[in-house]
């Protein structure tokens, strides 16, 4: 029974997604309570998964296809603490969404339930995949519901555009995953994690073999929407239904990641050796270009779905940044700061959803004072800004901490965490101020206005009762932050991450509980958070209060004021203009990327 | 040696003409033919990995045992990578005609999101 868990959280949600998928005409309310009742029994399954694998792994073979003499031809899941975590969350997001869209999005038929669970289920898979055909497979499926789901608003022209943007960048990025899987394939003739490290371990790591990592790497971190690979995700969130956008920033970005950090830890950590350090500051170099640009970009847009997708960006560089130290400190570090973030981002998009429902506007200067009498709806908006920020005690703050403690070595760590924190957290702390509470300038600069699109164009994505704000939209937000709390309080977090973290980090214990079924456990060594990370903290998110007080001001700067900023604001005007919307432009800098990151990795292995 | 680096080049080769096509094309429709044929590369790459001189197509019916066949693996592969890549395609193809319902235009420069 054990050994199915993986395979049956994958197959409810799939399960739930045909099932609906045939009753074409039910009724709404039948259909809602089709999928909470399912997304309720997949948060189930993932918890226990979660529970059972806290001694061992639990490793699933598809119809009994198990592995002989170390050569494996079926199709495995594998499930961990750290997978199972993983699933865990795409699980709580999914069911916080479903809550969320029993209101919302009703005349999409069930079209929107169909998708979503065939996404949830793709997420799942994708997390529990033991070997890299099955990877491939689910990374296809999550990424094609994305792209439906991103473009479902059809017949506007807005979503389609931000659909297609998506589609294209992430299909090349699965390509290049795809190309390096076959390249691998070639040289070991094995597909299963297990399988392929113990083959390259017994030929010398020729370029080949890095190549094909750099190739998996890089497609991985196109879905990750790290800089500069990143530029299908504002687009694609600015557009796509709320409940969808609950997912695209809080997991599905963050999946990219985990993947990273599996297929190095699982495949490629015996062939890279003592190259490790060198890799693991390219990807930390990756890292913090996000957390820059990320941030920046976050603090100057106005269209808050927009504006939480940058912040997205910025946040994954952190994680980046975490997995990067190759540590089992920076890992678990970086596992915590997912949930955190997770949590926190998806109730900030939960809480946009609302404003969207009540105002049919996303844009901060058209909303400005519109939300004075929603204080419930804004002191959580507010609450979600320090959030972010890292105030303790929430989760981010928690994670960030262990990884700064992990990464004690690089003492730039904190500045430029402090940074995407302190950008992050006023930006959303400055739409709380201008939208619930009306300050600001009336209408802040033109220049500012991003895009052609008007404030006020959205289109609604309810059809009644605009006057006030039903519980069930409001709700998932309160849980999701009390998740983020949760996390953050939690006195074996650190320690329990760090344990999960060593043993995701251990090869040899992994292929062989995988190809023999012997799962051996060894002792790890924990470290707490570094004491100053709640410190570091409360500054952050007092620093955010304070930035968002100084945009907030009521007078603008003067002429003379501005002329001297502008010099200034020249790399920031110029960053802006990189990001012109338009695919071509992106598939440029992706091979840009690819070119740049696999040569920065074949020079730090050799 | 250079014969048997051929279909790396190619896979190269097709993978890098799709990706500028993509980059310089000023027609939607033109873009998704130009993803699917970065996709072809991939093709080609996996065909030549399970390739082995000789041998025959990996059906075990018909031809009599002890003969060598290609590795099914990489056949497997292929097949599911051309079904993503119909499934994409379409989407696209769907996305692009309403783009063009709504706007009378596929010149992605006339259709940016948003900017900055």
């Amino acid at each position: 029974m054990n050994g199915a868990l993986p395979a049956l959280a994958t197959f409810v949600p799939l399960g739930a997604s045909v099932a609906l998928g045939g009753l074409g005409r039910a009724r709404r309310w039948f259909v809602d309570a089709v999928a909470l009742a399912a997304a309720g029994a997949t948060t189930v399954l993932t918890v226990a998964l979660l529970v059972q694998t806290r001694e061992h792994r639990i490793i699933h073979w598809f119809s009994g296809w198990k592995p002989h003499r170390g050569v494996a031809l079926g199709v495995a899941f594998s499930a961990d603490q750290l997978a199972s975590g993983a699933a865990l969350l795409v699980a709580a997001l999914s069911l916080a969404a479903f809550v969320f869209s029993w209101r919302y999005l009703e005349t999409g038929k069930n079209h929107f339930h169909v998708l979503m669970f065939l996404f949830e289920g793709g997420m799942i898979g994708f997390a529990l995949s033991g070997d890299f055909f099955t990877l491939f497979v689910f990374f296809e499926l999550m990424g094609v519901a994305a792209y439906a789901l991103t473009g479902m608003n059809i017949g506007e022209a807005g979503p389609l555009e931000g659909a297609i943007n998506f589609a294209i960048i992430n299909s090349v990025g699965s390509f290049v995953l795809l190309l390096g899987i076959g390249l691998l394939y070639g040289r070991t003739g094995a597909l299963n994690f297990a399988q392929v490290a113990r083959a390259l371990a017994k030929q010398p790591a020729t370029d080949v073999v890095v190549v094909a990592m750099a190739l998996v790497f890089v497609g991985l971190l196109v879905k990750a929407a790290v800089v500069p690979f990143h530029f299908w995700l504002a687009d694609a969130h600015a557009v796509a239904p709320t409940p969808a956008c609950v997912l695209f920033s809080g997991i599905m970005v963050m999946l990219g990641l985990y993947g990273v950090a599996r297929v190095y830890w699982t495949v490629f950590r015996g062939v890279i050796g003592s190259a490790q350090h060198e890799l693991g500051l390219v990807l930390i170099g990756a890292g913090v270009v996000s957390i820059v640009a990320g941030s920046v970009m976050c603090f100057v847009q106005r269209h808050l779905k927009r504006l939480l997708a940058f912040s997205t960006i910025a946040h994954g560089g952190i994680v980046l940044v975490g997995i990067g130290l190759m540590s089992h400190g920076g890992l678990a570090g970086s596992t915590l700061y997912v949930a955190g973030h997770g949590t926190v981002k998806a109730s900030l998009f939960v809480l946009t959803g609302v404003l969207l429902h009540r105002f049919g506007s996303l844009d901060e200067g058209h909303l400005r004072g519109r939300g004075r009498g929603l204080w419930l709806t804004g002191a959580l908006f507010a609450l979600g800004g320090l959030a972010l920020a890292g105030l303790p005690p929430f989760g981010t703050e928690l994670g960030k901490g262990l990884i700064e403690e992990a990464g004690s070595d690089h003492a730039w760590m904190p500045w430029v965490f402090g940074f995407a924190s302190v950008m992050t957290g006023a930006a959303v702390l400055r739409v709380a101020g201008r939208v619930f509470l009306g300050l600001g300038a009336a209408e802040p600069d033109r220049s500012e206005r991003t895009g052609r699109s008007s404030p006020g164009a959205e289109e609604r994505e309810t059809t009644a009762a605009f006057d006030r704000t039903p519980a069930v939209l409001v709700v998932p937000a309160v849980m999701l932050l009390a998740g983020a709390l949760a996390i953050g309080v939690w006195p074996q977090a650190a320690e329990r991450a760090q344990v999960a973290a060593a043993r995701f980090e251990d090869p040899k214990s992994y292929a062989a509980s995988v190809l023999e079924g012997r799962d051996s456990l060894h002792d790890t060594e924990t470290m707490a958070p570094s004491s100053s990370s709640v410190v570091y903290g409360v500054a952050a998110a007092g620093a955010a209060v304070a930035l968002a007080t100084v945009t907030l001001r009521r007078r603008r700067p003067g002429a003379r004021m501005q002329a001297s900023l502008r010099p200034a604001l020249a790399p920031v005007t110029a960053l802006r203009s990189l990001h012109t919307g338009h695919v071509g432009d992106y598939v440029m800098w992706l091979t840009i990327g690819l070119a740049a990151f696999g040569g920065l990795v074949i020079v730090a292995v050799h | 040696m250079i014969r048997g680096l051929m279909p790396y080049v190619l896979a190269l080769w097709l993978f890098l003409i799709g990706l500028y096509g993509m980059v310089t094309s000023r027609n939607l429709v033109h873009i998704v033919m130009c993803l699917a044929i970065v996709q072809s590369s991939t093709y080609v790459l996996l065909l030549e990995v399970g390739y082995r001189a000789g041998a025959t197509a990996p059906i075990f019916k018909d031809i009599t045992s002890g003969r060598s066949v290609v590795d099914p693996v990489v056949q497997a592969l292929v097949l599911t990578d051309i079904v993503i890549g119909v499934t994409v395609a379409a989407l696209l193809l769907a996305l692009a005609v309403q783009v063009h319902k709504e706007t009378h235009s596929l010149d992605p420069e006339d259709l940016r999101p948003m900017t900055g």
